[in-house]
């Protein structure tokens, strides 16, 4: 019989992680699409225009997305655990409440007009209109993401009666997590978008569709994969070791390691295994792991066992991580190969091009991967050190969970399909439209405005 | 309960911002949901008007609703959980609506052509849905979520009612909005959801108190008796403006004179804001009918404080934006695109 904790759990997870796919788009697109026009505004060169009017229409595709998902998600953090409001809604609630106010309006009214306003606003204006939106989704991305920091690693607050109390706003907002977070978010998105760029360019490169907007996005999402990538692994590296400081379960977790080690070897593969409390089948890189995290060989690490009945799951934890420096560590090879190929050559090479167009998701997978380790290495903690995830659930019926839960899975299953292919519908069409302007051509596409 | 100058004010001063919020919400996406309950009866070139009406703005139109029940769960969480537990089921079911309907948008715009009927089919059924269920909600929150046959008949009622009453708001937001046929067809759309509104809000009014001895009793002393008269006898008065109105400006407008064209909107905006101010007298001051007062369901003063001083200095904004958003977008609207 299906427990009602784990149902909600499971449901409010598997809606967060549907609705921070599309987010993870806007947030980076919004910058890019700025960019794109400022560029145009700056060189007056069509390939810039043609680009932006390309990806807006995804842009607008994914923020409906967006919106809707996250209308859900504000419905369901009462709905899924009334016990977090009760504890600590003292401190979640004037975060969620300034993430509508200042951000939500913002963005939303905004977007009508980038979206549709380019013809009754100046062009002056309709920068500006895209320059808000940007600043919106970011402003979201920041105050959500306070309160998430927050709840890992809680501060300026004292507890009264069992309810938390804000006593410092300022250390609250500026948790010690809070800036790793927010830096390493806002990388991920940017690379998220910057292989959907590419992958997308290089889909319509392969199909024959090689104008000069074709080439200059893919350029653009090759380079900007290839500049923000270092820099995602060297923050990644830094929030490993906040989370060292402040969450040291979670990192054994995420190795592994099950007894305190002197000298704790990096494990590339196993099968951790919680009833036997040990590893199977480990293949493993000896001092490895001290000395990433101790910067000497034969440091010290924590190892699960010190922290028996109250660590997160392992075997979740250890693989989604794995699968996150995986996936960076493909995005780091391919995009540095790409920019080296391109320094070179004037075209891209086609296996490189295939290997684009294969990870033009790539960062959803490790976006939602990363998620997985934050989140479930924060368990059995909803609250870190605070408030059991357990005792936040609701009293709604198994029955009722799980039947709206069978429906919203539909759902999402199928608008994740519809949207890929709308988005890969698109690039097909474009091509169709604006294949009279290759590259080496003068360009005599006309402007509508 | 506290005394008033010691923060005591500021469950009610948030009451009335959700107030507000709701309000807001239930006007402004009100008029666009409408729009999509009246999708099916336009043919292809029209649905794409009458899209065009409401892209820029339908997304602003459901932050009202977010903020709402953000403030509802910030400043009334035991509230919240009792009210969003009762209502899991139409909650579930409004969100579902909403969601299929705001991809519809982009979604039938950007899908294979041959799959735009499909999407148009799922933006029309998701706006029924989600009104349904919204109007399910007000029903059963009424009644104070008595599960019984009697409360969930009014539920219905209410749902049917508030169908009705979006696609009023709808109609004659296309009345200001749009030209030549879709206008003249939405003046026949406001006309025949004005009779059902007119019906449904009087089935609505009477059944009320009968359901509820705690509105019976509000209602029916002395002297709210005299004080609430008003509300219907205004309501009334809005109805027959929205009836002589709808009379007259098929002819103006096939003259092309716009002249009055926004009076049936206004007015019906009027009669919403009315049966919302009914209501919240009505309930007033208890969030579940019966169980809890705002009072019992505040959250720390602290808290509220901060979120109040928030929303007082970034309200004047969003309302100021929101303005400027309208004036861009003044006029006829104009087919959807993107550059
Ligand atoms: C890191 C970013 C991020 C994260 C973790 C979340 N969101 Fe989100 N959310 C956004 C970033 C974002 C965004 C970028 O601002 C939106 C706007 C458009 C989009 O695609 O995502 C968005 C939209 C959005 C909306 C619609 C706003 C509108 O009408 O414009 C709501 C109500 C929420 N979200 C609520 C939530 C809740 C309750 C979350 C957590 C439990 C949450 N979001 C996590
Ligand atoms: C956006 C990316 C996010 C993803 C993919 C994500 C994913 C998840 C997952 C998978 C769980 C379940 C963990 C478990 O039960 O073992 C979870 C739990 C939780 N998350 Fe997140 N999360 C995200 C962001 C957030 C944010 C921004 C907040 C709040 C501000 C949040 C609040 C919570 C809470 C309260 C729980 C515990 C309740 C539960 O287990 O269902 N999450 N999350
Ligand atoms: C390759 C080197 C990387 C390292 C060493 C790294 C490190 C980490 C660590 C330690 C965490 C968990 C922090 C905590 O829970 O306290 C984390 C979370 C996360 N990672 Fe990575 N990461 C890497 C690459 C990536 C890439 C390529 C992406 C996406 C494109 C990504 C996206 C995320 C996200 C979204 C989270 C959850 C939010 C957060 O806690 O910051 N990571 N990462």
């Amino acid at each position: 019989d299906l427990n009602p904790i784990m149902l909600a759990r499971a449901q409010f997870g598997a809606n967060i992680t549907f609705h921070i796919l599309f987010p993870t788009i806007s947030i980076a697109m919004g910058w890019l699409l700025l960019f794109f026009k400022l560029r145009y505004n700056r060189t007056q060169d069509e390939k810039w225009l043609d680009a932006y009017k390309f990806w807006v229409k995804i842009f607008a595709l994914t923020f409906a997305l967006g919106v809707v998902s996250g209308i859900t998600m504000s419905f369901q953090f009462g709905t899924n655990w009334p016990g977090f409001m009760a504890t600590v809604g003292n401190i979640a609630g004037p975060l969620l409440a300034y993430e509508v106010l200042t951000a939500f309006f913002l963005e939303a009214t905004f977007l009508g007009i980038m979206l549709f306003g380019q013809q009754r606003v100046s062009n002056r204006v309709h920068t500006l209109a895209t320059f808000i939106v940007a600043a919106g989704t970011t402003l979201s991305a920041f105050w959500i993401i306070v309160l998430n920091s927050w709840m890992h690693t809680p501060a300026g607050f004292e507890m009264i009666d069992g309810k938390a109390y804000a006593t410092d706003w300022l250390a609250i907002i500026f948790n010690p997590s809070f800036p790793y977070r927010f830096t390493h978010m806002l990388l991920a998105s940017g690379l998220t978008v910057a292989f959907l760029v590419a992958g997308i360019s290089a889909y319509r490169w392969l199909r024959h569709d090689r104008t000069a907007s074709v080439m200059a996005t893919l350029k653009t999402g090759v380079y900007l994969a290839a500049a923000l990538i270092p820099l995602q692994i060297f923050a990644g590296d830094m929030h490993g070791l906040n989370t060292l400081k402040h969450q040291p379960a979670k990192v054994a977790a995420m190795e592994g390691l099950w007894e305190t080690t002197k000298g704790a070897p990096l494990l590339l593969f196993a099968w951790p295994d919680a009833e036997k409390r040990s590893n199977h089948a480990e293949l493993k890189i000896p001092n490895i792991t001290s000395l990433i995290l101790t910067h000497d060989l034969n440091g010290e690490v924590k190892g699960l066992n010190d922290f028996e009945g109250a660590h997160p799951p392992v075997l979740q934890v250890f693989w989604a991580f794995r699968v996150m420096v995986g996936t960076g560590t493909m995005m780091l090879i391919v995009s540095w190969l790409c920019v080296y190929w391109l320094k070179r050559k004037p075209i891209l090479a086609k296996p490189l091009a295939y290997a684009l167009v294969g990870m033009t998701f790539a960062g959803w997978v490790a976006t939602v991967a990363g998620w997985y380790v934050t989140e479930i290495g924060r368990q059995p903690y909803l609250v870190y050190g605070v408030l059991k995830t357990a005792s936040a659930a609701s009293a709604v019926p198994s029955a009722l969970i799980a039947s709206t839960f069978a429906m919203y899975i539909a759902l999402y299953l199928a608008l994740i399909v519809a949207y890929v292919s709308v988005v890969f519908h698109l690039a097909r069409s474009a091509g169709k439209s604006i294949n009279s302007t290759p590259a080496s051509a003068p360009i005599s596409l006309s402007l509508s405005t | 309960m506290d005394s008033f100058a010691n923060g005591g004010w500021l469950p009610v001063a948030f009451l009335a911002l959700m107030g507000l919020a709701m309000l807001a919400y239930v006007v402004l996406d009100g008029y666009d949901l409408g729009v999509g309950i009246l999708l099916r009866r336009a043919d292809d070139a029209k649905k794409d008007q009458m899209i065009a009406s409401i892209g820029p703005f339908w997304d602003a139109n459901e932050t009202w609703l977010v903020l709402g029940v953000g403030i509802l769960l910030t400043a009334f969480p035991l509230a919240h959980g009792v009210i969003l537990t009762a209502l899991y089921l139409p909650v579930a079911l409004m969100l579902l609506g909403l969601s299929l309907r705001g991809v519809a948008f982009e979604f039938r715009a950007k899908a294979p052509s041959t799959r735009k009927v499909l999407w148009n089919r799922v933006f029309y059924a998701g706006s029924l849905l989600a009104t349904f269920s919204q109007g399910l909600m007000l029903g059963l929150y009424v009644t104070g979520f008595a599960d019984t046959a009697a409360a969930w008949a009014f539920a219905l009622l209410t749902g049917a009612c508030l169908c009705a009453g979006y696609a009023l708001l709808g109609a004659t937001w296309l009345i200001i909005k749009t030209e030549g046929t879709l206008q003249l067809n939405a003046v026949a759309w406001a006309r025949g959801s004005l009779l059902l509104t007119g019906a449904g809000i009087a089935a609505i009014s009477i059944a009320t108190p009968m359901l509820s001895t705690q509105i019976f009793n509000k209602w029916f002393a002395w002297p709210n008796l005299f004080l609430l008269m008003p509300i219907p006898l205004t309501t009334l008065a809005l109805f027959l403006t929205i009836y002589r109105s709808l009379k007259r400006l098929p002819t103006r407008l096939r003259e092309g004179n716009e002249y009055g064209a926004w009076v049936p909107f206004a007015a019906s905006v009027g009669i919403f804001c009315l049966a919302f101010y009914g209501l919240a007298y009505s309930l007033f001051p208890w969030l579940v009918i019966d169980k809890i007062t705002i009072w019992q369901a505040a959250s720390a003063k602290e808290s509220l404080m901060i979120i109040f001083v928030g929303a007082m200095v970034v309200l004047p904004a969003i309302i100021a934006y929101t303005a400027f958003a309208y004036r861009v977008f003044w006029g006829k609207a104009r087919a959807l695109t993107y550059y």
